[in-house]
């Protein structure tokens, strides 16, 4: 069969340079301008809004200094309410926006009927689920910053921004301290990648993305009961969740970067495992939807 | 295939089979054949299997067993360099709704890797145009009637020039204007060239643009060929009236000739005219002597074909 193979693959068609960014930045505006996503983004970014104004009311109250996770130090200081804000939103707001856009990526085109078009394009699997994954972390770092940024601004205009007190007590000039910030950011944003992955193996193995999107977030949720066991404290260390407060590391004088680089490796063993499954069963997995 | 042989196929399968984990055989051990150039009426009741087919020919389902070529090239294969060259419409359309129709497109445009992004606005509005939706492009698709989203999938299909179009139930949701239109886009595109594989549970739809024929049922493939010859197949009936004294000698003729199931109806027999040719019987009774007062060849229509081979009424075929 080989004359007509070779004739047929002289004509087929060449794919055109830069195709692969053409589908990334197709697919960043189709996550991007969903309103559903952008709510989202914008339900995280009134969380540092509403905690500043919160504690912008209330700090004659007399109830100055109180209240969990570095609160207590934001009216002191703006900076600190991006660290507030970070601290409120990982437990569950940050886990359930990641499972919602990770769960989403397959099993929403799954749903639609729009994924056994993309397939018969073709768009290659592997590259249609590096897509989905390189879009649903840009929203992941997006979701992150906006709390962050919203916090950052919200902190400067209620109590302004001023040299850093660290948990030592030691202080450290505002650039050091708003490039501390920068650091927590990049490290909660990479600790989430995990969860990131865990979501888009679920949203491999179904057409209903609520179902990937509530086995995602119920991962997460087991992962931190789990965490909080004592009598399991021999697999902690590997729970997707337990590392995810270490981004405090960066409120020390000495940032220990062994305590930072051990997270980001348990992220990196939940990547490596959830995106090898997703993309095994993607490459096999019959398209029926 | 080799390059000498007299006819290529656009599409090609040999005992293709799929079993789903169920245990249903969905398709099974389908042979079929497209012809390069053709328009292939890919016919069956709903749930008869084609559309599992066609899903294997795309290579989204993995067949249990047997092979499809696809413009010569084994499938799932060589999927990267032949699908480009194929459009496809499969079990209807699907598009984002939230998107316009014209989004919806650039999408569509912005994933294939072999769309060139600078002819990207020209090809989606000449498709769009090509399907009549060229007004309602700017709505989001949500707001589409069912015809407006089959039309958008066509369009989608026509974005690139094609080699084959895949239309699984084309005229699904389309009134009968909207039918007769993609029965003309159809012709249109045949006759530029491009083999067409167009399925349908209705056979009066498709029935008068196809060139070939193929109908499913229960996952078989009853029967498949060039529309003319299916209707003349086998079936084709002979009446033959004459005078009472000549029931019996006209009886001996069509015996003697080889008319399988002769019966006598008063002063007309009916038989089934096999291969003997019709100007040979009437020849045949006339040089008998038979007074031949009527003589009557009936071909079977493709619709009584259609239902002889896969049933009436609404029962769902499995």
């Amino acid at each position: 069969m080989s004359p007509a193979d070779h004739t047929a693959a002289a004509i087929a068609p060449a794919q055109v340079p830069g195709s692969r960014w053409r589908f990334l930045r197709s697919e960043l505006r189709l996550v991007f301008g969903r309103r559903r996503n952008l709510a989202l983004l914008a339900g995280l970014a009134a969380v540092p809004l509403l905690l500043g104004t919160v504690l912008f009311i209330a700090q004659d109250a007399g109830l100055g200094g109180q209240g969990p996770g570095f609160v207590g130090r934001v009216t002191g200081n703006g900076l600190f309410l991006v660290i507030a804000a970070l601290f409120m939103c990982l437990p569950f707001l940050l886990p359930l926006t990641i499972a919602i856009a990770s769960g989403d990526a397959v099993a929403g085109e799954a749903q639609t009927g729009t994924l056994r078009y993309l397939l018969a394009l073709p768009v290659s699997r592997t590259r249609l689920l590096g897509v989905k994954a390189a879009a649903a972390l840009a929203f992941a770092v997006t979701a992150v910053l906006a709390i962050a940024v919203v916090a950052l601004i919200t902190g400067a205009l209620y109590f302004g921004l001023s040299d850093m007190t660290l948990l030592s007590g030691t202080t450290v000039p505002l650039a050091d301290g708003i490039a501390r910030m920068a650091g927590v950011v990049g490290y909660v944003a990479l600790s989430l990648t995990g969860l990131v992955a865990v979501g888009l193996f679920f949203s491999t193995l179904t057409e209903v993305p609520v179902g990937a999107m509530a086995a995602t977030v119920i991962l997460s949720i087991v992962s931190t009961v789990l965490d909080s066991l004592p009598q399991l404290a021999a697999i902690h260390p590997g729970l997707l969740t337990h590392h995810w407060f270490d981004f405090a590391e960066f409120l020390r004088i000495g940032v220990d970067w062994g305590v930072l680089g051990q997270g980001l490796a348990v992220q990196a063993a939940w990547v490596a495992i959830f995106g090898s499954l997703a993309w095994s069963r993607f490459m096999t997995a019959d398209v029926s939807s | 295939m080799t390059g000498g042989s007299p006819t290529s196929f656009a599409v090609r399968t040999a005992g293709l089979t799929k079993r789903f984990r169920s245990g249903q055989v969905a398709v099974d051990g389908i042979d079929l054949e497209v012809p390069q150039g053709a328009v292939y009426g890919f016919l069956g009741p709903n749930g008869s299997g084609k559309t599992t087919t066609i899903r294997m020919l795309l290579g989204l389902v993995r067949p249990t067993s047997g092979r499809a070529w696809l413009l010569e090239q084994s499938m799932p294969g060589a999927g990267g360099a032949v699908l480009p060259r194929v459009g496809v419409l499969v079990e209807g359309p699907a598009f984002h709704p939230y998107l316009s129709g014209s989004a919806n497109l650039r999408r569509l445009d912005s994933s294939d890797a072999t769309a060139d992004p600078r002819t990207s606005r020209a090809r989606i509005g000449e498709a769009l145009e090509r399907v009549g939706l060229t007004a309602a492009a700017g709505k989001s698709y949500r707001q589409y009637s069912l015809g407006m989203k089959q039309r958008l999938g066509l369009a989608a299909a026509l974005l690139q020039p094609r080699e084959l179009l895949v239309l699984d139930e084309p005229t699904n949701g389309l009134d009968p204007q909207g039918t007769r239109e993609v029965r003309h886009l159809i012709r249109e595109l045949s006759d530029a060239g491009t083999t067409v594989l167009v399925s349908s549970h209705l056979l009066s739809e498709i029935e008068q643009v196809c060139s070939h024929i193929g109908i499913m049922g229960r996952g078989r493939l009853l029967m498949q060929g060039e529309r003319g010859a299916l209707a003349d197949d086998g079936a084709t009936r002979v009446s033959v009236t004459t005078t009472p004294g000549d029931v019996a000698t006209a009886a001996a003729v069509l015996n003697a000739l080889g008319l399988a199931e002769v019966a006598a109806d008063g002063v007309t027999l009916h038989a089934l005219l096999g291969a003997a040719a019709p100007g040979t019987v009437s020849a045949a009774l006339v040089h008998a002597g038979v007074d031949l007062i009527g003589f009557e060849v009936r071909r079977p229509s493709l619709e009584q074909l259609f239902v002889q081979l896969t049933g009436e009424g609404f029962d769902v075929a499995r």
